[in-house]
């Protein structure tokens, strides 16, 4: 079943020497799967999970042939209908706690606002909701961190609460653009855990944005890899390792290996070919 | 003889109440030549280290020795002629309105070198810069090539031993490979050792000798390559960071 469908988006930035094109021509489809979305800085990949919300700012422009959800075209819906959407079907988690949490709200209320926006209920409804949805991410103490403020939360902490308040209003899909990426990688595998066990438990769709081709290629169903906007390869996580592209190639074999030690690491090379041809299209 | 060698190396920051113990009873030792890794979670007291060795970190207590000579209060001009160190984030650690000219000559400078203009260029080459980002500004610089410029400028005086706080992790894998093989050449030419930081047990692996893993301010085990890559290690932490990273 098809939750999300993604057909011809582009992402363009106007600039002094013309309109620059960060995702070009990217079609995509997403079902009750974790569909991964691989690659370097600057290849629009979080550009491509911030318009599926139409989170582009002016100047910036996206267009569409179309972004449905449920049957509904998102670009034809009015700012004000998106708001309903942004949150309540699908929601995002992003990079950093750091900097996505508001620092001057406790946590209990920002949990409880996240809720609250979404449903008519009470602050009594709302703050057993949120307790419960912190024990669900495995925050020990729930009711002491309710209280707390973002900055006394360790990093991996902070990730599990937005994970927790981005998941309370139930979305049907949630983003995650590099989730885990400003994490220990102890502490990695158990937030990511957390998320798949949670997506799974909803029946959710979950878009997994990251540079990293080791995780996307052990947690994921499908992969996307992008480059300069467009999407090169379409494949399933676990043939990642015999991807054909050139580009993804290089990409896994400049990686260190642990088992296989060698002088040099392989330098990718790149080939302007690659930014040049058509987009691969990711929908079944 | 070694090269570094740090003998029960304490770090703290804050008094009383508040104090915070990052680094406790280190002792580790690096040989000329060889590279070294430090690995453990954030927090974990490996970045502490290194501040610590370059006067970074004002309270400390222990021993640490630099080629022979036991440091202690304000470096000397001379050590910092012997240890450079490249940081962490290569957006944070340039100046954002001095050029690569300004940052290199500048530090050139300040080592006494007179041969400024001449020094630039080779420095530049070294990196696998060139001439022509002579003049450019960080804003006009990749992550890759500003990482290299942060090298060329720990070179600059012509150490003999490299810091490296995480030289590699704001950086893509693509560009990782080419920083790292840099590093490695960087190593053979100028016949230096490093000290080198990483949370990447693979990154460790490629790069060094010997690494030493800590946990909560504290070395819990010292093992050489070959036995990481058999994965072999004995402390119960270890196991499970190299269980997590393969």
């Amino acid at each position: 079943m098809t939750l999300l469908d993604v057909e011809n988006l582009w992402v363009k930035f106007p600039s002094r020497h013309g309109v620059f094109d960060a995702v070009r021509g990217v079609s995509f489809t997403l079902g009750k799967e974790r569909l991964g979305i691989v690659g370097e800085s600057g290849s629009g990949k979080s550009l491509t999970g911030r318009s599926i919300l139409r989170l582009i700012r002016p100047p910036g422009i996206m267009t569409a042939d179309q972004i449905s959800l449920d049957g509904e075209d998102l670009m034809k819906k009015s700012l004000k209908d998106m708001r309903a959407v942004r949150g309540q079907k699908i929601s995002m988690v992003m990079q950093d706690p750091k900097f996505s949490l508001n620092p001057v709200m406790t946590i209990g209320a920002q949990i409880m606002e996240a809720y609250q926006l979404h449903n008519s209920a009470g602050k009594k409804v709302a703050y057993d909701k949120a307790i419960e949805m912190l024990e669900a991410v495995s925050i020990r103490d729930p009711e002491r961190v309710m209280r707390a403020y973002p900055h006394e939360m360790s990093g991996g902490m902070g990730q599990r609460i937005m994970i927790a308040m981005m998941l309370i209003p139930n979305p049907e899909i949630l983003i995650a653009d590099e989730p885990t990426s400003a994490l220990d990688v102890s502490v990695q595998r158990q937030v990511l855990d957390i998320m798949d066990n949670l997506v799974k438990e909803r029946g959710m769709g979950l878009i997994f944005i990251s540079h990293d081709l080791n995780l996307v290629a052990d947690f994921c169903d499908r992969v996307l890899i992008m480059y300069a906007g467009r999407i090169v390869e379409v494949c399933d996580a676990n043939k990642l390792r015999e991807a054909k592209h050139p580009y993804t190639q290089g990409l896994l074999n400049s990686l260190p290996r642990l088992g296989e030690p060698c002088a040099r690491l392989k330098v990718l090379q790149r080939d302007p070919e690659w930014s040049e041809a058509p987009s691969v299209s990711g929908r079944i | 003889m070694s090269m570094i060698s740090v003998d029960n190396l304490n770090v703290w920051f804050g008094n009383g109440r508040d104090r915070v113990d990052a680094v406790k009873g280190a002792t580790f030792a690096v040989k000329r030549g060889d590279s070294f890794g430090l690995v453990g979670e954030s927090g974990s007291g490996k970045s502490t280290i290194l501040r610590a060795i370059t006067g970074l970190a004002p309270d400390w207590s222990g021993k640490i020795t630099v080629d022979g000579q036991v440091i202690s209060g304000r470096r000397e001009k001379t050590f910092y002629k012997k240890v450079q160190m490249v940081f962490q984030d290569p957006y944070a650690s340039l100046h954002p309105r001095h050029s690569v000219d300004q940052v290199l000559g500048e530090t050139l400078q300040l080592h006494g070198f007179t041969d400024i203009d001449v020094r630039v260029v080779k420095l530049l080459d070294d990196v696998g810069l060139g001439a022509k980002f002579r003049f450019r500004y960080p804003h006009q610089l990749s992550g890759g090539q500003r990482q290299r410029v942060a090298i060329a400028r720990a070179l600059a005086p012509e150490p003999e031993i490299l810091l490296l706080d995480e030289p590699t992790s704001a950086l893509d894998v693509s560009v990782q490979a080419e920083i790292l093989n840099l590093l490695a050449d960087l190593r053979v030419e100028h016949g230096l050792t490093y000290l080198m930081v990483s949370h990447d047990l693979s990154v460790v692996g490629h790069m060094c000798d010997q690494l030493a893993v800590m946990k909560d301010g504290e070395i819990v085990e010292i093992m050489d390559v070959a036995s990481l890559r058999a994965m072999k290690a004995t402390h119960p932490y270890s196991k499970h960071l190299l269980e997590a990273s393969v």
